[in-house]
């Protein structure tokens, strides 16, 4: 089973408790899903190859446009080196790919301690 | 030059961190070699046809004597003692070890250096006029808005995996010496009727295999609203550039399948929801970034008259450009002596340059996309002083804008992609080039060459451009003409390819054909190209319709 991480901390993966999982690949406009953001459980958004970043853009956009509040999962090729990018972009909980080290993937969260964008 | 603050130096320092440990769980087995590829890409470091190359970043091409000294001594410690200045306006080390890598970046972060975003599907470095700041034609200067696009840029969290690589490049005065035409965005400064600061902005326009000139997305867009406009283009081609192929993922196929006028109102759409966001620009902010900037603290001089010496006169026409400032002058070292390849310098010149711009230059230097470097502020009266320590350098040949102030990539001397060598090429026709009256008398003229059809060596916009291609495993050359670079045209083929041995001959049948034909001496080689046409270019190098299918018969049988 693979390692979920929420808010910076390895957490059991538990169901949801009530409630809708909206799960959106790259080529999904997140406005398809605007309209049920406010009775999810969670909306996931999948990264189906390492350098495919069409994710971090559905992420900005679910956060900021369509004002979703709740939980943001990043699932698929999630590994210790995006991490720092998803969290900026929206993301606050992180399905690690299968095989990825939990707490070397942490770190990976305090890459940088600054950044240039507002 | 713009000083590092204290946020800029710990996010160098903590990138060269990130990558010696992303090098470790490489080496250690625990990072696959395609997803190392990807983080080390975006470090500049590539594994090329013999060694690693490693691209340092010289953001918009600026540099001080102490930034070259360091490269001068991390190229002698872990390299083989020289460098290649990119059309980019970056350094690139050709041998390199992988494991010394994270090294060479925490020496480079010591004189707030680094190589990030030099290479790998993201936001490049920005690049400008190399007269930035100093020309007369300034209508602002372009360092102080590549620098806030690189602070945008770097690390930018949503666009860090891009379909592809993105170029943009910023020229801040009326004439074009960044060629925006040719990159994924070009941003052009201009004033309003109201005298107001804003950018045309150009998008789609780019080499490689289809060369394409950008298109006009907006006229004027006012300076305020930079950040968030680059952050609407990009997220239209971040979800929906193409990701299936390679070779059409850049920005320009997704402006050409979907046509200018869609994805402008897809941009626009975006930017609706971005404009007068947190990411638009206040007076305060660009008066921060231009306050990071030292300036040369000029003194009031007079205009003086240039002596009077044969070769110096040579020399201050074509390396000695004008400048803003009374009693001062650019100029350009040229990197292009016959017999070495173009844009390479050894780690004792780039000490001996570092030297030069202290004494001369105020301690900075720029580095050109023509692959030359320029001293942007020299007194006029120190000119002769100047090019007589530059000529004993090797580094004043006046050939500046000449036939032989060549712009090649590294080829396949070097480069894994190429299908073809380009440094040879271009020292044959340097060599048959070689009578400097005669360079002279042929004027101005752009010979770019590249070694494959990715067109590093910007064969497209050379007035002469020369590609590289592979027949049946043998190298072969394409010759184009009529390119430019500003305003952008791309040139046409004129014909079949060449054997590397002939290239020389044809440039001097094209020369030939052009001193026969001018209207005249002012009219450029490119002048005649587009007033007679490729045509008769093509016949005079392959002859007429039936000498040339002869001649393709006897290549068939050679």
């Amino acid at each position: 089973m693979a390692t979920l991480i929420k808010h910076r901390k390895v957490v059991a993966n538990a169901p949801s408790p009530e409630g809708e999982v909206l799960r959106l690949e790259p080529t999904d406009d997140p406005a398809s899903v605007a309209g049920r953001l406010a009775g999810a459980a969670r909306v996931e958004v999948n990264f189906p190859k390492f350098g495919d970043g069409r994710g971090f853009s559905i992420a900005r956009l679910l956060r900021s446009r369509y004002g979703y509040r709740g939980e943001l999962r990043a699932v698929g090729q999630v590994t210790r080196d995006h991490l720092y990018y998803m969290e900026k972009c929206g993301f606050d909980a992180f399905e690690l790919r299968a095989g990825e080290d939990a707490t070397d993937a942490l770190s990976g969260f305090e890459d940088f301690s600054a950044s240039y964008q507002k | 030059m713009y000083l590092y603050d204290e946020i800029d130096q710990r996010l160098v320092d903590e990138r060269v961190a990130q990558f010696r440990g992303q090098t470790a769980r490489f080496l250690a087995g625990k990072l696959s070699e395609e997803e190392f590829r990807a983080l080390r890409l975006r470090n500049g470091l590539y594994i090329q046809r013999y060694a690693p190359m490693l691209r340092i970043a010289i953001p918009y091409g600026l540099l001080t004597s102490k930034q070259l000294r360091k490269l001068a001594s991390i190229a002698r410690k872990y390299d083989r003692a020289y460098g290649h200045f990119s059309t980019r306006q970056n350094l690139q080390l050709n041998w390199p070890k992988l494991e010394e890598v994270p090294e060479i970046l925490a020496e480079l972060a010591k004189v707030e250096m680094h190589a990030i975003q030099t290479s790998g599907n993201c936001i490049r470095n920005i690049t400008t006029d190399h007269f930035a700041g100093v020309a007369a034609d300034e209508i602002v200067d372009s360092f102080v808005w590549c620098e806030l696009i690189r602070q945008w840029s770097t690390f930018n969290p949503e666009f860090s995996y891009l379909p592809r690589k993105f170029k943009i490049a910023v020229n801040g005065a009326v004439h074009d010496r960044a060629a925006v035409g040719v990159h994924d965005i070009g941003l052009h400064a201009l004033k309003n009727e109201k005298n107001e600061i804003g950018f045309k902005v150009l998008v789609g326009g780019g080499l490689g295999r289809t060369p394409i000139i950008g298109s006009t997305i907006r006229e004027f867009l006012p300076w305020q609203h930079l950040l968030t406009y680059l952050d609407a283009i990009l997220r239209v081609y971040n979800r929906h550039g193409r990701r299936d192929n390679i070779h059409k993922a850049r920005v320009k196929i997704l402006v050409k399948e979907r046509g200018i006028g869609i994805f402008r109102d897809a941009v626009e759409a975006e930017w609706a929801h971005l404009r007068d966001g947190p990411a638009t620009l206040t007076a305060a902010e660009v008066e921060r970034v231009a306050g990071r900037f030292t300036r040369p603290n000029y003194k009031k001089l007079k205009n003086e008259k240039p002596g009077s010496e044969p070769g110096f006169q040579a020399w201050t026409s074509r390396n000695v450009h004008p400048h803003k400032v009374p009693g001062y002058a650019a100029v350009t070292l040229s990197l292009k002596k016959t017999g070495v390849p173009p844009g390479d310098v050894t780690s004792d010149q780039m000490d001996a340059i570092a030297g030069l711009a202290e004494r001369y230059s105020f301690g900075e230097l720029r580095v050109s996309h023509e692959q030359n470097l320029i001293l942007a502020d020299v007194r006029q009266a120190d000119l002769a002083a100047l090019w007589r320590e530059a000529r004993a350098l090797g580094l004043a040949t006046p050939n500046i804008g000449l036939l032989t102030n060549i712009i090649a990539c590294p080829g396949g001397d070097f480069c894994s992609l190429a299908n073809a060598k380009s440094i040879p090429v271009a020292q044959a026709i340097q060599e048959k080039f070689d009578d400097l009256d005669y360079l002279h008398d042929i004027g101005e003229l752009d010979l770019n060459i590249s070694g494959c059809m990715n067109a590093c060596g910007h064969h497209h916009v050379g007035h002469i451009g020369i590609l590289g291609v592979d027949k049946n495993g043998e190298e072969w050359y394409q010759v184009e003409v009529g390119g430019n670079q500003a305003p952008a045209a791309l040139g046409k083929v004129i014909g079949p390819s060449f054997a590397r041995a002939e290239v020389p001959g044809v440039v001097e049948k094209l020369i030939c054909f052009y001193l026969e034909n001018r209207d005249s001496e002012v009219e450029r080689f490119v002048d005649t190209v587009h007033r007679l046409g490729v045509e008769p270019f093509k016949e005079a190098v392959y002859g007429n319709a039936d000498q040339t299918s002869q001649s393709r018969r006897e290549r068939a049988l050679a």
